[in-house]
């Protein structure tokens, strides 16, 4: 051990044994809560549209590149394989922006009451269900 | 007495020249905090013109695609969506790395392939916007 910080997260267990401390955010010793539950999903949300932009960046090429390229891409959204990643895609979008609203509310200081956050928790989950649903529709009626 | 009243009261526990420096106890500053939650105010009309482009454009062909993304209009906002998009994403992905990732080799290597990747996928994006739009 060479650092101070490892040093600081030794402690006794409830057996007494000395044990490393688990970091945060402790997932395996609290009870999951609406306000943890969305915040691991933003986090997760978040790095499945960074994979999610690999998507959006070949689509893109593939339309500078030539029609057959494009249509190779167009090909794989349409598949099956395609089209669950397009609903995945779709669901962590709509979900990191609706919370990701819930957390620039947060910054200007509003919502940061205890009912509160709870119920714009439970209505993030709610929304992001009912849009993603609703851009479903429109997507398939006009497809 | 109510000159007794009025105690002497200390507010700020910084030196001047922290406060100057405005670095804070991680002395990063607040630049990270500031640059994604500009980028996420940007996004939120951005993706929500960006969901609306994609429904609109739903087994469009390619000369359809084309024919939308001809034009100034859209050429700026497609630009500055993959750029509130990229710089946002490496910002995150950043704390997600500082988080997980303990061994110090190990996280400037994965920070500098995100942040690499990061530009690389953006100007793709980028150059692929003004051959089709220009």
């Amino acid at each position: 051990m060479k650092d101070v910080r490892e040093a600081l997260s030794v402690a006794r267990n409830s057996e007494g044994r000395m044990v490393q401390r688990p970091l945060s955010p402790h997932l395996q010793v609290y009870r999951p809560q609406i306000t943890s539950f969305t915040s691991i999903m933003h986090r997760a949300t978040g790095v499945a549209l960074a994979v999610g932009t690999l998507l959006m960046t070949w689509w893109l090429v593939a339309a500078a590149t030539s029609e057959d390229a494009f249509a190779t891409a167009q090909w794989f959204i349409g598949s099956p394989v395609g089209l669950l990643l397009l609903f995945g895609w779709t669901l962590a979008l709509v979900y990191h922006l609706i919370n990701g609203i819930r957390h620039l509310a947060w910054d200007a200081g509003a919502g940061f009451d205890a009912p509160q956050y709870r119920q714009t928790g439970y209505a993030t989950l709610i929304g992001t269900a009912g849009v993603t649903l609703l851009l479903w529709l429109i997507g398939l009626v006009i497809w | 007495m109510a000159g007794a009243d009025k105690s002497v009261r200390v507010d700020v526990m910084r030196s001047q020249l922290g406060r100057v420096r405005g670095l804070g106890a991680a002395k990063s500053g607040v630049g990270h905090w500031w640059g994604q939650r500009l980028s996420a105010l940007a996004l939120v009309p951005l993706s929500l013109w960006f969901i609306a482009s994609v429904l609109h454009l739903l087994g469009a062909s390619h000369d359809a695609v084309l024919a939308w993304a001809n034009g100034p209009v859209t050429i700026v906002l497609l630009i500055s969506l993959v750029l509130a998009t990229f710089y946002h994403l490496q910002l995150g992905l950043q704390v997600v790395i500082e988080d997980y990732i303990h061994h110090d080799a190990a996280r400037l290597a994965a920070l500098l392939a995100v942040k690499g990747a990061a530009i690389l996928l953006a100007l793709a994006c980028i150059v692929s916007v003004l051959k089709i739009g220009l």
